[in-house]
């Protein structure tokens, strides 16, 4: 079926002043591009980057791990009354104050003798929220200057380098540390503005490497000599090509950010109390390492594990979308 | 099928200097790179025109500005009698729909993120009044089995295709928009000799079934040859010889081209020795700082003071073609092939 449309386009071709040779090795030579084609793209179906992508992350473990963690977070944030019937707030006994885990209370009791399961269990939904919000910021941030700066380059390009260089120099924590230092209130919208403000740089920098080795391609030459126009240049060719290295940095960021926030709060400089977060949780827990230890390892077991949730499916997506490795 | 009536595209006095700049925040230039330097070119309808030269003598250049992807530092491009520099943004979408070009290199030239079919009806929907959108999956199916390709392969990424693919692939864009002109940038340079020849023969077909003219851009000689109406010889940033296929191929007349012309292998054991080789010696000055007057003589067996002196013009020195030596003198090459 393939062969003979195929050469339909060439064969009248053949004629003219080319030597026989020429033709039976180029016959050949098309018959065996279609047979490797075949091979390579399987049977005829409909494709798009997105739907071959999804077909590979469900055979990947790393993915299904990933994603089954965090599946079982979103829910645990979404709808925390459906894993425990306890009131995270409310004070069973403090005669229980910091007691281990037993059969009634699976974590234990936290020091003023609240249900610490119901507490950990609740401590998940403001890790998602600040975690993709601030996650959000950063791509907002640093999508747009990254394809200004890759795109425009000359000064546009200096400038915005600067300022992404002077970022730099303040670490993350601390720069988020310093902001909110000086604001008055500081909950889940503070936290996770600080932490876009200070943590947009690797994305701004992504963005615009990409965009630069992107922009003099042929293919966007190409586009350019059809008439095309910036806004379609950057959203049709450049940046469909830079967004998948965003994703996969952005999955894995939504991880560090929720640390990030875990160890704001514990240092005393994020969530403040009555706020149920895990950070919030370790901290209290330290001062009881040596007689209650469960207090700092069941929020600490959580946090890695939702942290390692996003650091899994941005590792199985980074796979999955880069279609020269499939 | 050539030299009848108006041209329908004339390169006058083309110059691009690119600017070489020094120092990182504040930039200063230190002198200019001419790639293109007095290049005039006329193509008519229906005909080829073979641009021929080494790698960095500023065909692709050409191309570019042709293109409008560079602004000309200098000169014009008139399309149909009109400045492409000057045009209207109505007029050049206009000239965007005759004028289009296919790439040297197949693997970059096509988005890795789209489908072939994706990439095929794009130019439609930059230009939504050529064709309706109810029609483009059929016209896409009509495209690529022109270029010769299974149509049902619209759902395709670039990077399941072979290089010969994928050029028919940009050959299929480059029609979407059914152009009169074509410029092929090096199209077959970056393929297997075999694949060549089937994009040459594509491209053959395609010129007389649409009636298109090509800008045909090559650094080999039997490429040209094998498709061209006429050829202009280019070397660093000029052309120093033009004229029908049979004027510069079977009666050259300027030493550069003559050397080139010898350089083309013999593949007939028996007739080797029949041609004389021309070797030529040194590197292509860099075209930051060309040589005074002839930009040849550095490298000409011919060379004296008056190629010191004078820059000589591409004019008709007799030979019965223009071309840019003070002392061309046709010589009578014999094919061995």
């Amino acid at each position: 079926m393939t062969e003979r449309q195929q050469d339909s386009g060439t064969e009248p071709a053949y004629g003219g002043d080319s030597p026989t040779i020429v033709d039976s090795s180029t016959a050949e030579e098309q018959r065996t591009e279609d047979v490797t084609v075949a091979e390579a793209g399987g049977e005829i179906r409909q494709a798009s980057l997105w739907s071959d992508a999804w077909r590979q992350l469900r055979r990947s473990p790393t993915f299904l791990l990933g994603a089954g963690l965090f599946l079982i977070f979103a829910v645990m944030a979404v709808a925390p009354q459906l894993f425990t019937n306890a009131d995270p707030r409310q004070v069973i006994d403090l005669g229980l104050s910091a007691d281990p885990p037993t059969g009634d209370a699976w974590f234990g009791y936290d020091i003023q003798g609240r249900d610490y399961f119901a507490n950990v269990v609740y401590g998940a939904r403001v890790s998602m929220i600040v975690g993709f919000s601030s996650v959000l910021g950063v791509l907002l941030i640093g999508v747009t200057m990254g394809s200004l700066a890759g795109f425009y380059g000359g000064w546009i390009d200096s400038v915005l380098a600067r300022i992404t260089d002077v970022f730099y120099g303040l670490p993350l924590v601390l720069g988020a540390f310093l902001l909110l230092s000086v604001m008055q209130n500081r909950g889940i919208a503070q936290v996770s503005l600080a932490l876009a403000i200070f943590g947009w740089m690797t994305a701004m920098r992504l963005v615009r490497g990409t965009v630069v080795s992107v922009k003099d391609a042929d293919y966007v030459q190409a586009a350019r000599a059809l008439g095309a126009s910036t806004w379609r240049i950057l959203t049709r060719h450049i940046l469909p090509n830079a967004v998948a290295p965003v994703l996969v940095y952005a999955t894995i960021t939504v991880g560090l950010f929720i640390a990030a926030e875990a160890t704001l709060s514990f240092l005393g400089f994020g969530l403040q109390l009555p706020e149920i977060a895990w950070g919030l949780q370790i901290s209290a827990g330290m001062g009881r390492l040596r007689d209650s230890a469960h207090l700092v390892f069941f929020p600490s077991i959580f946090l890695s594990l939702m942290v390692l949730s996003f650091i899994l499916m941005g590792d199985a997506l980074r796979d999955a979308l880069d279609p020269k490795l499939r | 099928m050539s030299d009848t009536g108006e041209p329908i595209l004339v390169v006058k006095d083309l110059v691009k200097h690119f600017p070489l700049t020094q120092g990182i925040v504040f930039q200063r230039t230190v002198g200019h790179v001419q790639a293109v330097d007095g290049v005039n070119l006329e193509l008519y309808p229906g005909e080829t025109m073979g641009l021929v030269g080494e790698s960095g003598c500023g065909k692709s250049t050409v191309s570019k500005l042709i293109m409008g992807l560079e602004k000309p530092t200098s000169g014009q491009i008139l399309f149909e009698g009109k400045d492409v520099a000057a045009m209207s943004r109505r007029e050049l979408r206009r000239y965007r729909r005759q004028v289009q070009i296919v790439f040297q290199d197949p693997y970059a030239s096509l988005n890795p993120r789209m489908t072939v079919g994706n990439i095929v009806a794009e130019p439609w929907d930059i230009h939504p009044d050529v064709v309706p959108r109810k029609e483009r999956p059929r016209r896409v199916r009509e495209l690529l089995d022109l270029v010769g390709l299974n149509p049902d392969y619209a759902n395709r990424y670039p990077h399941q295709f072979s290089g010969g693919q994928r050029q028919r692939i940009g050959v299929a864009r480059a029609l979407a928009l059914r152009p009169s002109v074509l410029v092929c940038d090096e199209p077959v340079s970056a393929l297997d000799v075999s694949v060549q020849a089937q994009v040459m023969n594509l491209l053959e077909d395609l010129q007389d079934e649409l009636g298109l003219s090509y800008l045909f851009i090559a650094h080999d000689l039997s490429v040209v040859r094998h498709l061209s109406d006429r050829v202009a010889v280019m070397y660093l940033g000029r052309i120093v010889e033009s004229g029908t296929h049979a004027d510069v191929y079977d009666q050259p007349a300027h030493p550069y081209t003559q050397a080139l012309l010898s350089a083309v292998p013999v593949h007939e054991p028996a007739l080797r020795g029949a041609k004389e080789r021309i070797v030529l010696t040194g590197d292509v000055p860099s075209p930051a700082d060309p040589p005074s007057g002839c930009r040849f003589r550095t490298r000409c067996w011919k060379a004296q003071q008056i190629c010191v002196d004078q820059d000589p013009a591409l004019v008709d020195r007799g030979q019965g073609h223009p071309s840019a030596c003070h002392f061309a003198e046709s010589v009578e090459i014999v094919h061995t092939d």
